[in-house]
């Protein structure tokens, strides 16, 4: 009997295809919308989320004190309150998963008759755990480089790009400020930070090198800042605590005294960005959900004008042994298919919709399963909550009086 | 002409409309009627002396005020709406005067239509409305649509229709009153009929003589109440 009811509530539907269309058509615009600024907001949150996980995760950056130069106080970094030995000394607290001191700074590279100026990181082996960063080709360098300062260098993309082309530049050695480096690896990919810049235009060098053979060292075995990674996300606030109680201690400050140093926690600042796209993303969508409750209302309205118009066709059903939930379920259907119809149509015009937004604006769009779920879901709780009163109302009418609507 | 068990059996049957604030029409004052199985009835009556009203509750359309409504022995004068349905499905076949079918549907739907409230199968739906079709003498006409068959075709899709849930009793309200004279006699012979060679009980509403006399027995109606019910003949002439 349900299926002779669909078919039924189908050629009811055929009668005034253009009606039935138009009406339609509020709920694949809808839909449609719904899919599409999903698929935006959730690309947007996906490249935000990249670009936190191409940083590393649960990362501290300490940064040295400010110096200050003839009441000149000069910016986070430029006093060398930091050491090796402070560093080496985080290793030892618990809670710490990987302590990378860097040395930072700009050179000009050197590959047979091109060059490129690059930001050259001297470091440690562990800040490729705390980046969460692995070689494309060849490796990475060891404790022993650094200790024994080797002139061994690892390149992001961008720098063999730049210099080698489409050559393999592991076993090549380039020159750095003059110094010749024997290339011993390339880093994977990791595209754009979150603010914007080329993660991958770097060299990466052991630390020990970098401050005798590159930037040379005014105050030997100090470091501008040391990357520390927490074991976990539960513990960074724990971490924290114990690293500046441990410098301030290392550095001999007293009760009072400011700190010379900053513990920055980078994941809460990625963080913060991230749920500022999750708002974003969820604006949008609550923004294109308005126009699935306007493409309900349509059904309603025109459910209602049908049920009104069908008036006598409801007596004649009714007298012929039609029970009350017999009409509802019939005027239920046809709601219910226009909004499954609609919906369908609305997931394929806003996956195509989020397809070419992707093709012409060159951004990251990202139709997830679940946002077409959501939205199919959606859409046919719409079809049933706005096509429940026109349908009640037909189903509440006096057979007699409705054979006699003229 | 009465027996001990009668198909429908009417007792004190008043209904009353309100039409406003405290008045009242009294459309059936005191109903007493008996009809048995196998009956061709007539009703006749002036407008507004309650045949319709009286038809409706008998078709179970309608609810009475107060009063007994028995058919096939069981009271269904205060059942609810959804059993009321139900005995429409079982029970009754109507045939009115506008014919009332689907447009959008052809014969064969139309015909087939109470069997989906009785939850049957499209197949055998469409078998059995096959052949109340070519009962009625439009075999041929199954796949047209109403708008394509003459006043007296509609009326015949409209008798088979009312004929398709082997119903108990066919009610039919000016089955009439939208067909000429020749179509009219064709539908009132077809009604005869059916009461004759399958023994169908029929009510007709009628306010025509010519078409009453169609029928065995005649109950006239007069403001609400009964005021005559015999053999048809006798009636007609003790009117004249």
């Amino acid at each position: 009997m349900i299926l002779a009811i669909v078919s039924e509530a189908w050629s009811a539907l055929g009668m005034n295809r253009l009606r039935t269309a138009l009406t339609m058509l509020g709920m694949i615009i809808g839909v449609g919308a719904v899919v599409l600024m999903l698929a935006v907001g959730q690309g947007a949150q996906y490249t935000v989320n990249q670009s936190i996980a191409s940083m590393g995760s649960n990362l501290f950056i300490i940064l040295s004190g400010a110096s200050t130069s003839g009441g000149i106080r000069f910016g986070m970094g430029t006093a060398p309150t930091l050491t090796l030995g402070d560093a080496q000394a985080i290793t030892d607290l618990p809670d710490i998963a990987a302590v990378a001191p860097v040395s930072q700074g700009t050179a000009q590279l050197v590959y047979g008759p091109g060059n490129w100026s690059t930001a050259v990181i001297g470091t440690m082996p562990d800040y490729f755990t705390a980046r969460d960063w692995t070689t494309a080709s060849g490796n990475a360098f060891t404790d022993g480089d650094v200790r024994s300062a080797t002139r061994v260098a690892v390149l992001g993309q961008t720098v063999v790009s730049n210099l080698f082309g489409d050559e393999d530049p592991v076993g090549k050695t380039i020159r750095i400020k003059n110094s010749p480096f024997l290339v011993i690896g390339m880093l994977e990919p990791k595209g754009q930070s979150l603010d914007g810049r080329d993660q991958d235009d770097t060299v990466l060098i052991p630390v020990t090198t970098a401050q005798r053979q590159i930037f040379g060292n005014r105050f030997p075995g100090s470091v501008r800042t040391i990357m520390v990674e927490a074991r976990s996300a539960e513990v960074m606030d724990h971490a924290q605590k114990d690293m500046e109680q441990l410098l301030r201690q290392r550095h001999r400050l007293h009760e009072g005294q400011e700190n010379d140093f900053d513990i920055r926690n980078l994941t809460a600042m990625a963080q913060a960005a991230a749920s500022t796209s999750r708002v974003m993303s969820m604006m949008l969508g609550a923004i294109a959900s308005i126009s699935l409750v306007v493409g309900g209302i349509g059904i309603m309205n025109i459910m209602l004008v049908s049920v009104t118009e069908r008036t006598r066709e409801i007596g004649i059903r009714m007298a012929i042994g039609a029970r009350s939930r017999d009409i509802m379920l019939q005027f239920l259907l046809e709601a219910l298919i226009i909004s499954i119809l609609g919906s369908l149509i609305g997931i394929f015009v806003g996956v195509s919709g989020a397809w070419m937004v992707s093709w012409l604006t060159n951004t990251e769009v990202l139709v997830t399963s679940w946002s077409i779920a959501l939205s199919f879901a959606v859409a046919a709780f719409v079809g049933i909550f706005f096509g429940f009163y026109p349908a009640r109302k037909a189903a509440l009418l006096q057979p007699i009086e409705a054979l006699r609507y003229q | 002409m009465k027996v001990a068990n009668p198909l429908i059996r009417v007792e004190h049957l008043v209904k009353t409309y309100e039409t406003g604030a405290e008045l009242a029409v009294a459309a059936l004052r005191e109903i007493n009627l008996s009809i048995s199985p196998g009956e061709f009835v007539a009703i006749m009556g002036p407008s507004g002396s309650g045949k319709s009203t009286f038809m409706n509750i008998l078709g179970c359309l309608d609810v009475p005020n107060k009063g007994h409504y028995y058919l096939n022995g069981e009271d269904v004068a205060h059942l609810s709406k959804d059993r009321l349905a139900q005995v429409r499905s079982q029970m009754l076949g109507f045939v009115f005067q506008g014919f009332n079918l689907l447009s959008r549907m052809d014969a064969l739907g139309n015909v087939a239509l109470p069997l989906v409230y009785a939850s049957i199968g499209k197949t055998e739906r469409n078998a059995r409305a096959m052949v109340l079709l070519e009962q009625v003498g439009l075999g041929s006409f199954a796949h047209k649509l109403p708008n394509q068959l003459s006043g007296g075709q509609q009326q015949r899709v409209a008798i088979a229709r009312a004929l398709i849930n082997r119903p108990l009793l066919i009610l039919a309200d000016e089955p009439t009153g939208n067909l000429d004279t020749h179509n009219s006699g064709e539908i009132m012979r077809l009604f005869r009929e059916l009461n004759e060679h399958q023994e169908i009980t029929l009510i007709v509403v009628t306010h025509d003589p010519n078409i009453a006399r169609y029928a065995k027995r005649l109950v006239r109606f007069l403001d609400g109440v009964v005021v005559a019910d015999g053999p048809v003949a006798e009636i007609l002439e003790a009117h004249a």
